[in-house]
């Protein structure tokens, strides 16, 4: 016995895992590095420019001479709030509802068609969505506005929230559905009153990541909302939002709206950071089953 | 009812007096044939056992008696089940009567997440929109039903998950009684519980039947013996379904089987 376990195929054997455990290691180390590169040089770059006046105001005119500091970016954060908040209120309802039809009724053809569909609109390069709310919307109304914006981030985000509710749905255990129906409940109100329940912070977990990736998206918002210079809180005229501000005060030759930028995009990583790790310790203290 | 004479090994009580007449029921999953043809009376307020080896088809048969059978993916039955007369398949009855009728206990216990005891008793109730002082009176009662009163009195506001595998049983053997049906059906429901547990379900069994009709699958013979008055049971035909071999009152089923098949599985040879 001692023999076999200390022969040449046994140590061939611990090398090779050793290898593979090494090897892998070293990938997630890789993948990770991209990660931790942008958040410290974000960081560096973009905490400088956070102050007080950084939050609370908005945009001011520069002209040479003058020694402004471009004012704030509140205008953004406020037109972010407005534009994501708003998408949020459509997405939401659709994407949850989407979500239970996929999961309750899920052997039928019109399920398997739907989820096609939700995952080829996943996949979907987002400013596709965008310029097909500029063809729809604006053209049509002639107007750049939040709201045309607020459209093709609903785009992006139903997708989002059906595949979480629906994976959330399918951890609720069969017993317990079982238990609801046995007792003569019928389906609508299994869904309701079992179901629906035990998983409400896993569908807490799809909203909210499905809002901050749609925080963070510039493409579909360049062709809707334009830009703003000034606060508005006019869903239907050009608006600002954070990721259009980096992109466009990037594009400016004044040094100080550069470096306002990259105090926008800090901004963004943080909030999107933030709402990861909340829906992290969300999810930890109140598991789905 | 002719049909049900036709196999001579199936004695059950006349069709007449019984509380549930399996008329001509076959079970399908998809295209496969699960449960071949069945005829059969289960007598009312007696404990009828179904027993046999598994994969033949127990549980099915069981749960085409309260429509659970066709909530599974490609569940599907042809025939008739006979409530009181009534056939329960018939395309005017809506299966959530049948099932207010006919309650269910599963093998695993299945008391609701992130609900209290008090409300895991009560959840068939509140679908039926009860006043908050009538379902109190209702859960108490159940659950003296279940004989697991004296054990949660105190902490019927406490999760029913923290119950140990016993109690949860008996907490949802309570829920299940607590719409008053008049039929029980029990998917092996001691199975996943330690001897003494086990014990003090057989003994609720014996006292429900005063009052309600009881079936029950298992795969304990022993079981079986000690609780039913008239034992199913099953087994896999050639063609690979399922299939009623022989029923009849308990006592002669286990000392005096007509089928060789049945006697073969009682004394151990297979199964």
């Amino acid at each position: 016995m001692e023999q076999r376990f200390v022969g040449r195929r046994y140590r061939r054997r611990v090398l090779v895992n050793r290898l593979m455990l090494i090897l892998t290691v070293l990938a997630t180390i890789i993948s990770l590095v991209p990660l931790v590169l942008i958040i410290v040089y974000v960081a560096e770059q973009g905490i400088g420019s956070l102050s007080i006046d950084f939050l609370t105001h908005t945009f001011r005119p520069i002209s040479f001479g003058n020694a402004s500091t471009g004012g704030g970016v509140l205008h953004a954060i406020v037109g972010t709030v407005i534009i994501v908040g708003f998408s949020l209120l459509l997405a939401a309802p659709i994407g949850i509802m989407a979500g239970i039809y996929l999961s309750e009724y899920p052997g039928n053809s019109a399920s398997t068609a739907i989820r096609f569909c939700v995952d080829v609109l996943s996949a979907m390069p987002s400013i596709v969505g965008g310029v097909t709310a500029y063809v729809l919307i604006v053209q049509r109304v002639k107007s750049f506005s939040g709201f045309a914006g607020s459209i093709a981030l609903v785009v992006l985000m139903v997708p989002i929230i059906t595949r979480t509710t629906e994976e959330i749905l399918r951890l609720v255990p069969q017993s317990s559905r079982e238990a609801a129906i046995a007792l003569g409940a019928p389906k609508w109100r299994t869904t309701l009153t079992i179901v629906l329940p035990m998983a409400l912070s896993g569908i807490a977990t799809g909203v909210l990541l499905a809002f901050a990736r749609a925080a963070g998206e510039t493409a579909p918002l360049l062709v809707t909302v334009l830009g703003n210079n000034n606060l508005t809180y006019d869903l239907f005229g050009p608006m600002q939002a954070l990721p259009l501000l980096a992109y466009r005060y990037t594009e400016q030759p004044y040094q100080v709206l550069n470096q306002q930028a990259w105090g926008a995009a800090f901004l963004l990583v943080v909030i999107v950071l933030g709402i990861n790790i909340l829906v992290r310790i969300f999810t930890r203290t109140r598991s789905p089953r | 009812m002719t049909a049900i004479a036709a196999n001579p090994n199936i004695q059950m009580p006349p069709a007449v007096d019984a509380h549930l007449v399996i008329d001509g029921l076959t079970l399908y999953y998809g295209q496969r044939e699960a449960v071949a043809r069945t005829d059969l009376a289960i007598p009312r307020k007696q404990v009828t056992a179904i027993i046999g080896p598994s994969g033949c088809g127990k549980s099915t048969l069981l749960r085409s008696l309260n429509r659970m059978h066709e909530t599974v993916p490609g569940g599907r039955a042809e025939g008739r089940v006979l409530l009181d007369g009534t056939n329960i398949y018939d395309p005017a009855i809506d299966p959530i009567y049948v099932r207010r009728r006919i309650g269910m206990v599963f093998q695993q216990p299945n008391p609701l997440r992130a609900r209290t005891i008090a409300e895991n008793v009560s959840i068939g109730l509140e679908l039926d929109g009860i006043g908050k002082r009538e379902k109190e009176a209702a859960v108490e009662r159940a659950l003296k039903r279940a004989a697991l009163w004296d054990e949660v009195v105190d902490r019927l506001d406490q999760p029913g998950v923290a119950l140990s595998g016993g109690q949860q049983q008996r907490l949802c053997l309570a829920r299940a009684l607590a719409v008053e049906p008049e039929l029980i059906l029990m998917d092996e429901p001691a199975s996943a519980l330690d001897p003494i547990a086990t014990l003090r379900i057989e003994e609720l069994i014996r006292e429900l039947m005063n009052d309600i009709t009881i079936i029950i699958v298992t795969h304990n013979m022993q079981q079986a013996a000690r609780v039913s008055d008239y034992t199913m049971f099953m087994n896999l035909n050639d063609r690979g379904s399922g299939g009623v071999v022989e029923a009849g009152p308990t006592q002669i089923m286990f000392t005096a089987p007509k089928s060789k098949q049945t006697e073969d599985y009682i004394t151990g040879r297979f199964g």
